[in-house]
């Protein structure tokens, strides 16, 4: 009776909070009705269960969370300039942003996959796709900091990317837009059977990570949207969605939603590598960018490549079928088994998924509809496993809980749908705010699937929360999956726009994060070990200050010889070697931004006085309760001044 | 442990923030107390001492020959000099200490030179492989604390093999 009454006083309190809210929140209210702030709630001090990476969409950067609480860590710089960690700012970190149209100072970064080992995530690496300059990234996860950068060429708009298979044996690429291959000045009313799409496969050296564009394969001029490996019985296989099938140039939203059916490409990567084997590839030139820091320096290196190996799908039987799939899909997503490959078709009423085994079997008896050039067409209902009736309106993409169920996300009816595997039928539906895009199990793209938690991530956030103007964070939901009903326990604000996360048990990464680099295995050509070996160097109008920086002091403080005109190098060593101590370093004027030097490592900056005078620097990380005295001068004297360079720090 | 010591981090870093509250509110104000509290020292350095021990000794000069410290090291006792200990010990000290100790004259901290006339092996290990733990246990840790303008010591991550290397140099020096 208690109990009850208790109950129904918690409803009503919950109620009354949803009442303030407005209409919108009406369906929501059971959620807040049960013990969802219990099952968010980490307390002080405790850590999370899992770590969440979000694709910084339209920040060009990788996010990551804490789950279940949805507090931020950290924003990984990957693609954007970074003004906080000087990241495309400092001298060591621009070459990461080079392409082969120059420095780039920003992307659209798109779909973050951890890498995997015997089909389950690891926690080696992840990798991010930036979409408009077509590259992917390798983020390591010991320092959660970006350690290449590869360009991808013949590729524009890389959206179906940047998934892995299942020993991470490669990562692959696949290109949105097709485009002239090679590019070339031509009439864009030309498009149709000479635009071409390529499909990137990069390799991965196991033990270093570093990435290297093995081959592309060459499809007709198709859109590629969004691509998953095969993983178990199928691997060996990846599969696309694509559009656009009509080959339009303009006005794709009428033109590029005519046919019936689009197709999802299955490409059998085995047999590529059967033909490169045979010597069937073929090299054709291109410019693309490989840039790598590396750790022991702590420096990036930016080269251009010249040449890439290319297959043509339409000339190498074998090496692609289309398995037609209704109305311009989208999400093109594997179940944990590999058997069933569901294709998103986003002006589809139903959903549609296609069977592994009936399309090894339909290939085998060659039950086909016809060719799209060369590329032969698998028979609709030779292939198609089952159909997931009238769901929702505009699926967009599907995710996996391991115990049988598969859940969609539906951008016009604003809701994640959970059905069954097998039986097509639908168990329960909730309703997401609002439009929802992605959505994300831990492990959700992998064999192991961790079915605990879903998050959705909306596009669109409204009266969610406190306005801010009239744009908002996109905003995502988590809900609870491990019932029979999936239940909303929270909303957190995400970074740019989300596309896509992943997210990995805690206890997987968390004991091997770097803490320090270690200054003795420091090969900084600037390095600065100890402050004995702090010095100033003029090289004509280049001077070059070998810094260093522990609590709660510069070496040198005091430098004086400095002239208009000149090129003032900060080479700044962190002596520091404790976790969680950097120093950063600013200085007035300075047309750029601090410096911030994690423990062990060495950054640069450079500043062009234009002013003469006496101009300070200063620590800009609170380091020790002395931080405010971690400062220092530089006298600037005019350009024909002949007073020599001297540095010193408490006059000595 | 690791808990303990974030903490402790975590503590150290309420404390720097009060203070950085103060100064910054206080200004002019908070730099002529530590003026005062470093003349403050200096006359109580010039006052004569009853006694070698005698409390009016600032915490540096104070000795202290029973006091273990905390930390990892229980007991740890000195042979005969190891000459090439030292060096290894007087490289890693280069390194990784002398951007706030200088080897015979105070700086940030105080100066190692004959501190084992006046501390313990144990204790001097300890406030090398500790310092989080001695400063926020041992007395006479808290007391150079204040004594040195509120340097904490810092935790440079040696191993407790160089961490005694650098002790067979302080011998020679």
């Amino acid at each position: 009776m208690k109990t009850k009454f208790k109950l129904l006083l918690t409803c009503s309190v919950a109620g009354l909070l949803l009442a303030g809210c407005g209409d919108s929140k009406k369906s929501n209210k059971g959620a807040l009705s049960t013990n969802a702030a219990e099952k968010v709630y980490v307390a002080p001090g405790e850590y999370d269960e899992y770590y969440g990476f979000f694709s910084g969409g339209f920040s060009g950067q990788l996010s990551v969370y804490g789950l279940p609480s949805g507090r931020l860590f950290k924003v990984i710089p990957v693609f954007s300039q970074d003004p906080e960690k000087a990241y495309g700012y400092s001298e060591e970190t621009k070459p990461m942003l080079m392409t082969s149209h120059g420095f780039i100072p920003w992307d659209d970064s798109h779909h973050p996959d951890i890498s995997q080992t015997k089909g389950e995530v690891d926690g080696r690496w992840i990798f991010i796709n930036g979409n408009n300059t077509p590259r992917i990234a390798r983020i390591d996860l010991e320092d959660f900091s970006t350690a290449e950068i590869l360009e991808i060429p013949n590729s524009a708009g890389n959206h179906s990317s940047s998934y892995v298979t299942e020993n991470t044996e490669y990562v692959v690429a696949g290109t949105r837009f097709s485009v002239p291959i090679p590019q070339r000045d031509m009439s864009i009313k030309d498009y149709k059977g000479n635009f071409k799409g390529a499909l990137s496969f990069i390799s991965v050296d196991q033990e270093s990570g570093e990435m290297d564009l093995s081959f592309q394969i060459l499809m007709p001029g198709f859109n590629y949207d969004l691509s998953h490996p095969g993983r178990g019985k199928s691997h060996g296989w990846f599969f696309f969605t694509t559009y656009n099938t009509e080959e339009a140039h303009s006005l794709l939203e009428v033109n590029a939603s005519q046919n019936d059916k689009d197709f999802i490409a299955a490409v059998n990567w085995k047999k590529a590598e059967e033909y490169i084997k045979a010597g069937k590839g073929k090299k054709m030139p291109a410019k693309y960018a490989h840039n790598k820091f590396d750790n022991s320096t702590h420096m990036a290196t930016h080269t251009m490549k010249d040449e890439v190996l290319v297959l043509d799908a339409t000339e190498l039987p074998g090496l692609v079928y289309l398995l037609p799939t209704p109305k311009s899909p989208h999400g093109c997503d594997v179940d944990p088994s590999g058997e069933y490959i569901v294709g998103n078709g986003k002006l589809s009423a139903n959903l549609t998924v296609h069977s592994f085994t009936k399309m090894l079997d339909a290939i085998e008896n060659k039950k086909f509809d016809g060719d799209a050039y060369g590329l032969p067409i698998l028979k609709f209902d030779d292939v198609l496993a089952g159909v997931v009736e009238q769901p929702g309106l505009g699926p967009l993409h599907t995710e996996f809980d391991g115990k049988g169920n598969a859940y969609t996300t539906f951008f016009i009816s604003s809701e994640v749908v959970k059905w069954k595997l097998g039986t097509w039928e639908i168990v329960d539906r909730k309703p997401t705010y609002y439009s929802v895009g992605h959505l994300m199990i831990p492990g959700g793209n992998s064999a192991k699937p961790d079915g605990k938690y879903m998050v959705a991530m909306n596009k669109i956030t409204k009266d969610r929360y406190l306005p801010v103007g009239p744009d908002l964070n996109h905003s995502a939901q988590l809900y609870d999956i491990t019932g029979d009903k999936m239940e909303l326990i929270l909303d957190f604000p995400t970074i740019g726009e989300p596309h896509y996360a992943a997210a990995i048990k805690a206890d997987k990464i968390m004991h091997k994060s770097r803490q320090i680099y270690k200054l003795d295995e420091n090969k900084h050509p600037y390095v600065t070990k100890n402050p004995s070996e702090a010095k100033v160097v003029r090289k004509g109008n280049e001077v070059h200050i070998n810094m260093t920086m522990i609590r709660s002091h510069f070496t040198p403080d005091n430098i004086e010889g400095v002239k208009v005109g000149d090129k003032v190098f900060f080479h700044v060593t962190n002596l520091e070697q404790d976790f969680d101590v950097p120093h950063g370093l600013a200085m007035l004027g300075a047309n750029t931004t601090e410096l911030l030097v994690t423990p062990g490592k060495t950054e640069t900056f450079v500043w062009e006085p234009k002013q003469v005078g006496v101009w300070p620097f200063y620590c800009t990380d609170f380091c020790s309760a002395l931080h405010q005295e971690m400062q220092g001068y530089i006298r600037v004297s005019p350009a024909d001044s002949d007073i020599e360079l001297s540095w010193s720090l408490d006059d000595e | 442990m690791k808990l303990r010591f974030i903490s402790t981090a975590l503590m150290l870093t309420i404390c720097s923030f009060v203070i950085s509250c103060n100064s910054g509110s206080k200004g002019k104000e908070e730099q002529a107390v530590t003026t005062n509290e470093r003349k403050v020292e200096t006359k109580e350095e010039t006052k004569p001492a009853a006694s070698q021990n005698s409390q009016n000794l600032p915490p540096s000069e104070r000795v202290d020959l029973t006091n273990k410290g905390v930390g990892p090291i229980k007991s740890l006792e000195l042979k005969e000099l190891d000459q090439k200990l030292a060096d290894k010990g007087q490289e890693i000290y280069k390194n990784m200490c002398t951007a706030c100790h200088k080897p015979a004259k105070r700086f940030i901290g105080p100066a190692p030179k004959g501190i084992l006339e006046r501390r313990t092996p144990e204790w001097v290990m300890n406030m090398i492989l500790a310092p989080e733990k001695m400063l926020e246990s041992d007395p006479l840790a808290k007391e150079l604390l204040k004594e040195f303008n509120g340097a904490p010591m810092a935790n440079q991550n040696l191993s407790e093999e160089d961490a005694r290397a650098v002790l067979e140099y302080f011998r020679t020096l």
